[in-house]
């Protein structure tokens, strides 16, 4: 239902990212010096035997304690005698072998396990979510110093186990990705299909889990790594074996007398698990899309490249004043040559190409477009709500003649909720579940005016009756889940008029709504803006509101104004030929299709 | 009148025991071979309930559905499967509704294999699916991403058109469509129709588009059916008061009858 572009992606950004998960990747830095750190140290782990100076456990006593950099030991020589290096680059193997076992055993119990339970989510489910929640609270380090004790020191037995220890976070993530895929309409569509419950795991659900999964395993394998190294500290390794967590012992207890040995076990765990977790918090940032912000030379160069590369297109002279506006000053609201751009990979996609367009006091202004045609970025902008990434590359927007563009933020604040109300299309998700009504919009009120609480109490309950809130002292007090979307969307508008604003801002304040409900939020709309002479602009997808609503109507496309006049005249004599074809698919007053048999006389 | 599809006193309950709800309340709707039934309704009337239950994705708790004669009110997973061949969907969201990893042609083949049709038949088979639904060859290899939000509900229709079906069932597929885009697929779903002979059960809130597709309509309210016939006497003279309410709450894009019908309808706050 929704058709409307969201705020923070211009058109065809989340394409670039996804498209190139691996070279966004590969952008970042960190992420490709962990990378780098974690094939050497798979590199080092399989040549290792070629590569070593010295047999690992080879005792020279002359060497005992020899400082770096000065003997045939590079890296200087342990209390025993033995070669440092050689050790260090030993311990590389049994490091990462412990990793792989862990992830792998974590990987394989936690993901069955967990697909079983999302997917089919019975009897199963039940019994597996409780055994899973018992593991989960025995305390892992304690199970493996004890298997230690029993089992004797083999790090392979100890991470399989520790590996299934852990598998609770796995099974639980995988649960709950499976569930929420196994609700996807593709799912559905594929259940239609005839599909078994097999393939559909095998073919839609695994594929859409996979990169989750693989980063948790990524995660885990690096803690895998520090447990070990911990164990081995606590002498709980196997004898003989070098490893990183045995020469920090070794280390340790030399501290007096060579504090510098325990640099290089440090910096080798220190290196490696930093690195999987790097990996894998890049991935998820990639896959996020997280934002990361530019530095200002970037940015400015950004504004410049869209200044210059934009041909801003003239839409000039399409606003004729209403009859009726002040003489003196301007309008309530004046945007000016406005003009909004994204940049993504480099790539500038301008959204929002030197538009201009006024709401007088007391005017309705509508503005219509399809999805992608910068309407919303518009109005957002002049909300001072536009997400972090877009660049506002010129242009104004003023309200009573102040710059809302160059205002700092506290003062933008201010006018915020006292001057400019917003009214959103999704009201549900505007209200914080976890609030009560009530307190919601006293909170709202309190922001804006230094009023009691009782006095804001008053207010609000005396708003929800302006809207047609019949028991206004119940929905105070409800939480959103407990009122409806109709009646969540009055209570938004009873929220943005209370402080009595001179320019409401409502973004397809209707389209979430029943036809029936949608009626009288219109009307309601009127209302309210007769009795207190606001202007308001609404954005809005649908003919129907702006024939019954607005006084003045803006069409836009890909980012500009293609028609700006009078209701009246724009749906009776359209000037351009884009409005004409948008007017042309409405299909209010189309024929009904006739009945089967009937066939010939439909077009 | 020869019946494709007949749901009988058709009953829907969510949740048991205290929590229980019943969302359809006994519907009855027969549908033709080749014809189009619009169920309209607002949110909660439980219209999209139907849909998903005539598709066996929703257990019945009572009444009966059949198919072409055939009893379909309980399905054995694989008779459900072989059904698969004659009725297909067409979900509301073509972005949630097309696997976002899988390319056309794997969307495309899934259901031709998945009905035991040979990989070198079916591959064929897709590019005229393709050809069908006015899309390029070369969207083949593409993921749906790729492409805008008209162009995914063809390939969605497409991979219902695949097996063949008899029925389609079109939950809202085109609310989440720009206007102008709206009106191509509803053109390509009328145009379908006549040249294979596909009925369709065809859901929307929006009352302008049912009235558009549909030869009859069926108007939904509170889990029951309030009003059917044809598509010209249901939405030009309705009978029932809640079809003669949803009708006047309708907005029109012309601002003189507008003004009209605001005069008409008088503000009910019945959500209280």
């Amino acid at each position: 239902m929704t058709t409307r572009e969201s705020p923070g992606t211009p058109i065809g950004s989340e394409i670039v990212v996804r498209r190139g998960l691996w070279r966004v990747l590969l952008r970042n830095p960190l992420t490709v010096a962990s990378i780098v750190v974690l094939a050497i140290a798979a590199i080092v782990a399989i040549i290792q035997p070629w590569i070593l100076p010295f047999p690992p456990n080879q005792v020279k006593l002359a060497l005992t304690n020899a400082p770096p950099f000065t003997t045939e030991y590079l890296l200087g020589g342990d209390k025993f005698g033995r070669d440092i290096l050689s050790r260090l680059i030993a311990s590389t193997r049994p490091a990462l072998q412990a990793a792989l076992v862990l992830s792998v055993v974590a990987f394989v119990v936690g993901v069955t396990a967990g697909l079983i339970a999302g997917y089919f989510s019975r009897l199963f489910d039940t019994i597996a979510s409780w055994l899973f929640s018992v593991i989960m609270a025995v305390p892992g380090v304690i199970i493996l110093i004890v298997l230690y004790t029993i089992f004797g020191a083999s790090t392979t037995v100890a991470m399989a186990v520790f590996g299934f220890l852990v598998a609770p976070s796995m099974f639980w993530m995988v649960r709950t990705l499976t569930r929420s895929v196994r609700n996807e309409l593709y799912v559905d569509a594929a259940r239609v299909s005839g599909l078994s419950n097999l393939r559909i795991i095998g073919r839609h659900v695994l594929i859409a889990i996979r990169a989750p999964v693989i980063l948790m395993a990524a995660g885990l394998a690096g803690a895998g790594i520090a447990v070990q190294a911990g164990l081995e500290f606590l002498g709980l390794g196997e004898p003989g074996v070098p490893s990183w967590g045995a020469m920090l012992t070794d280390a340790f207890t030399n501290i007096y007398v060579a504090p510098e040995q325990l640099i290089w076990p440090a910096v080798a765990l220190g290196l490696v698990t930093g690195a999987f977790s790097l990996v894998s918090i890049g991935v998820r940032d990639t896959l996020e899309g997280t934002y990361v912000k530019p530095s200002n030379r970037t940015r400015r160069k950004e504004i410049e490249m869209v200044r210059g590369s934009a041909a801003v297109e003239k839409t000039l002279g399409l606003h004729p004043r209403p009859a009726g506006e002040m003489q003196s000053g301007e309008p309530l609201l004046v945007i000016e040559a406005l003009q909004i751009a994204y940049s993504s990979n480099g790539k500038i996609t301008t959204v929002v190409n030197g538009i201009s367009l006024t709401v007088a006091q007391g005017e309705i202004v509508g503005i219509v477009g399809e999805s992608g045609s910068g309407k919303s970025q518009t109005v957002f902008a002049a909300l001072g709500l536009l997400p972090e990434e877009a660049i506002v590359a010129g242009g104004s927007i003023r309200l009573d003649g102040q710059d809302l563009l160059s205002m700092p933020d506290n003062q933008l604040r201010t006018i915020r909720g006292s001057e400019i109300a917003y009214v959103p299309q999704e009201p549900m998700a505007n209200l914080d579940p976890s609030f009560t009504i009530g307190s919601q919009l006293v909170y709202g009120i309190r922001a804006q005016s230094r009023v009691t609480r009782k006095d804001a109490k008053d207010l609000a309950l005396t708003m929800l009756e302006r809207v047609g809130i019949r028991d206004p002292g119940r929905v105070f007090k409800s939480y959103p889940h407990e009122i409806s979307g109709g009646m969540a969307q009055r209570v938004l508008i009873a929220g943005a008029v209370a402080c009595k604003p001179r320019l409401l801002i409502a973004d397809e304040p209707t389209t979430a709504l029943d036809v029936t409900i949608q009626a009288e939020v219109l009307d309601l709309l009127r209302d309210l803006q007769n009795e207190r002479d606001m202007g308001v602009l609404i954005v809005t997808h649908n003919f129907g509101v702006v024939a019954d609503l607005c006084d003045r109507v803006i069409v836009m496309r890909a980012g500009t104004i293609v028609e700006d006049g009078a209701v009246d005249q724009v749906f009776k004599n359209p000037r351009h030929e884009y409005t004409r074809m948008l007017l042309g698919s409405v299909l209010d007053n189309a024929p009904a299709r006739p009945a089967l048999g009937a066939e010939a006389t439909h077009v | 009148m020869s019946e494709l599809f007949r749901g009988d006193d058709v009953r829907v309950t969510y949740g048991r025991g205290r929590h229980a709800n019943e969302v359809l309340k006994g519907v009855t709707i027969a549908i033709a071979p080749g014809e189009t039934l619009g169920l309209v309704g607002e949110s909660g009337s439980g219209k999209t309930t139907f849909g998903r239950a005539l598709l066996g994705l929703v257990p019945l708790s009572g009444g009966s559905m059949s198919f072409d004669g055939e009893d379909i009110t309980r399905l054995a997973p694989r008779a459900r499967r072989r059904l698969a061949k004659d009725v297909q969907v067409v979900f509301q969201d073509p972005y949630t509704s097309l696997n976002p990893s899988m390319t056309t042609r794997d969307i495309l083949i899934e259901p031709l294999i998945a009905q035991g049709i040979t990989k070198s038949i079916a591959s064929a088979k897709v590019k005229a699916l393709l050809d069908r639904v006015d899309m390029p060859s070369d969207a083949l290899h593409r993921y749906p991403r790729e492409f805008s939000g008209g162009q995914r509900q063809r390939i969605a229709i497409a991979r219902a058109l695949a097996l063949d079906p008899r029925l389609i069932v079109c939950d809202e597929p085109v609310s989440a469509l720009d206007l102008s885009t709206q009106q191509r697929v509803l053109d390509l779903l009328i145009e379908l129709q006549e040249r294979t002979g596909v009925a369709y059960l065809f859901i929307s809130h929006d009352l302008s588009v049912v009235r558009h597709v549909s030869h009859r309509v069926a108007v939904m309210y509170k889990g029951e059916i309030v009003e059917q016939g044809p598509a010209v006497q249901v939405t030009e003279r309705p009978e029932h008061p809640y079809t003669k309410r949803l009708w006047a709450a309708n907005l029109v894009a012309d601002p003189e009858e507008q003004a009209r019908r605001r005069g008409m309808r008088h503000p009910t706050p019945e959500e209280l």
